[in-house]
């Protein structure tokens, strides 16, 4: 186990240290940040000046190295439009990020296991067939639009719902959360119900599909036999075993639930992470968008160790295949 | 169900109208699902729409010349300036959304689609390759797979699209890269299975150069997988290509996508104008819709373990 858990480390280093490479580089391709951030009518001595500031003038192997071994410190540099530090300026917008996945992925079982458990009982039923449908229609729909039709009818028509931004915040852990405040409430529902779309039609898949198989089994079979009541069957004996395999992919859904917020963040305008990529690239803001994807990257490397790992502790036989 | 697929003494050719090849059966097997059939329909109409756009549409809207932008963001039925009605309503620049739409789904189904062929060419040749050589060559190709499928779809192609810039171009090398790995590791998996078969050995034997043997034997039987990947990669690289569009980082405002008029109309939304996001966004769901519906029958007919 021990070999295998520092083989797994050596490789996410190494991977890591790939994508730092294949950041920088990219990064470094798309457009000379001189052009953008120096003003035009700046003089040749102004000029120099900001490049020598910005580190501009040094080959890109040194400025590479420069970056890597800040990096290993937690300096990522610093933002050339807002001029503070990149990590620290991501930092400050995870916690919007991380609040508007968990209500999404929130949403996403508080609706999802419902009408899943409904269409496995009564597969037959119109019903059901209208969830299915509703589910394929859920993994059609492009994110944005309906985020668009969101703000259309609740916001502009009716008036319900605020349409865009985070509304007001309140601390709690040191941080600035919106779902503490009825105001803030009433922002994050939106947002986190459009990108709790995609996950709903995913959990009510696997609920059905869990609920079909599990209803055959003989342990559903002896507890019907013991005379219990149709509800506790479901509730107690068949619920719990499909909520293991639901609740594991929905978990290892998480990180893409981040990734995918880039999209609804743009559209709720909702300060988190994702808007602040988006904008950045707009605007080649360099240190923001290497600081971003190193630390997305690093994210999904580390989620990924961690599936695999846990695997290899629960299934012996993924530990041998790797010998 | 018919069974003259029995091989006892075939009838001396009576009707060869009649002969069932393996494409006739699936045409009347894809046929037995109604909603297949609708979608199958609705998607071609959609092609011929995007093909013969030019014709069709009211107006060219990229002709600067023909737009009156007195008749910016007029409602959708109001007869404009140039004596036409709008049906769709127009945009801000007085464009008639019809012929946008129509002119936009070329580009949509041109950079999803071709990226989508692209992607399946390098992402079968190379699951072709990996299964076929194996050792060495597997273990990185299949290792490079891995690494593609571990980040989600979006923020890759936002990744390279970072790097690269916008484009009609670029958009469609961020797609190929984002999606060759789903084909690899479909085609690897049915071709695995494949290589260790009579014919493939018989191949062989005949000392078949290589390439003839991947490309003229191994390949044909591993197309159906192919196929069903293929037709729903199609509707989420269109899918894509919109997500993109709409954040700015996709095609160029010259080449409006749906994707980009969505965004176009984002702004006057809030004042509730809502044709200019509505109706693109319609068209493309339409669009999605109907291949996925293509493709899920298909998968259901070229799926052998559903056969009986």
């Amino acid at each position: 186990m021990s070999v295998y858990l520092l083989r797994r480390l050596f490789q996410a280093a190494l991977v890591m240290l790939a994508m730092s490479v294949i950041v920088f580089i990219g990064v470094f391709a798309i457009g000379d940040p001189v052009e953008i951030l120096i003003s035009p009518d700046a003089d040749q001595i102004e000029r120099e000046r900001a490049i020598r500031a910005l580190g501009l003038d040094l080959p890109l192997w040194h400025q590479y190295l420069v970056f890597l071994g800040n990096a290993l410190q937690g300096d990522l540099g610093r933002s050339f439009v807002f001029n503070e530090p990149a990590l620290q300026l991501i930092l400050q917008r995870a916690p919007a990020t991380l609040e508007l996945a968990f209500g999404a992925t929130f949403i996403a079982l508080l609706i999802g296991i419902p009408l899943g458990l409904y269409a496995g009982l009564k597969p037959k039923s119109p019903i059901s067939s209208t969830i299915m449908a509703g589910s394929i229609l859920g993994f059609s729909l492009p994110t944005f639009w309906v985020g668009l039709m969101f703000i259309m009818v609740f916001a502009v028509q009716l008036g319900w719902l605020p349409s865009t931004g985070r509304g007001e915040t309140a601390e709690f852990l040191g941080m600035r959360w919106s779902f503490l405040t009825r105001d803030g409430l009433a922002h994050i529902i939106m947002p986190a119900m459009n990108l709790a779309l995609f996950k709903i039609s995913l959990v009510i898949r696997l609920t059905r599909a869990g609920v079909r198989e599990t209803m055959l089994m003989d342990y559903v079979k002896f507890a019907r036999a013991k005379g219990l009541t149709e509800s506790r069957v479901i509730y107690v004996h068949v619920f719990k075993n499909i909520l293991i395999p639901v609740v594991t992919v929905v978990g290892l859904e998480l990180g893409s639930t981040i990734a995918f917020s880039v999209v609804t963040e743009s559209v709720f305008a909702w300060p988190g992470m994702g808007k602040l990529i988006i904008d950045s690239i707009n605007v080649l803001d360099r240190p923001v968008i290497v600081a971003y994807l190193m630390m997305i990257v690093m994210m999904f490397i580390i989620i990924n160790l961690v599936v695999d790992l846990a695997y290899s502790a629960l299934d012996p036989r993924v530990r041998l295949e790797n010998k | 169900m018919s069974a003259t697929t029995a091989p006892t003494t075939p009838p001396p050719a009576v009707k060869p109208a009649k002969v069932e090849t393996p494409f006739r059966r699936l045409v009347s097997e894809f046929c037995e699902s109604k909603l297949a059939l609708f979608g199958l329909i609705v998607f071609i109409i959609i092609c011929l729409l995007a093909l013969f756009a030019p014709w069709i549409s009211p107006q060219n809207p990229y002709d600067l010349a023909q737009l009156d932008i007195m008749d910016g963001r007029l409602e959708p039925g109001t007869v404009g300036g140039a004596g036409f009605t709008y049906w769709l309503g127009t945009d801000d620049q007085g464009r008639d959304m019809l012929s946008g739409i129509l002119y936009g789904l070329r580009i949509s189904l041109t950079v999803g689609g071709g990226s989508a062929i692209l992607a399946c060419a390098v992402g079968a040749s190379l699951g072709l390759l990996a299964a076929y050589a194996g050792k060495r060559t597997d273990t990185i190709i299949m290792r490079l797979v891995d690494l593609q499928l571990s980040f989600p779809t979006i923020l890759a192609a936002l990744m390279i699209l970072a790097f690269l810039g916008k484009g009609v171009f670029n958009v469609v090398i961020a797609l190929v890269i984002v999606e060759w790995a789903y084909y690899a590791r479909t085609v690897r998996g049915t071709a695995l299975v494949e290589r260790r078969r009579e014919y493939i050995e018989a191949a062989q034997c005949l000392a078949l150069p290589t390439h003839r043997i991947i490309f003229r034997h191994l390949l044909p039987n591993c197309m159906p997988p192919i196929i069903v990947i293929g037709t729903m990669q199609i509707a989420r690289a269109i899918a894509l290509e919109a997500t993109l569009s709409f954040l700015g980082l996709g095609v160029p405002i010259t080449e409006p996508s749906l994707g980009l008029l969505i965004a176009n109309g984002y702004e006057y939304m809030l004042s509730g104008k809502y044709w200019i996001s509505f109706y693109p966004g319609i068209a493309l769901l339409i669009t999605i819709v109907s291949i996925n519906l293509v493709g899920d029958q298909l998968r259901d007919v070229l799926n052998p373990r559903l056969k009986k």
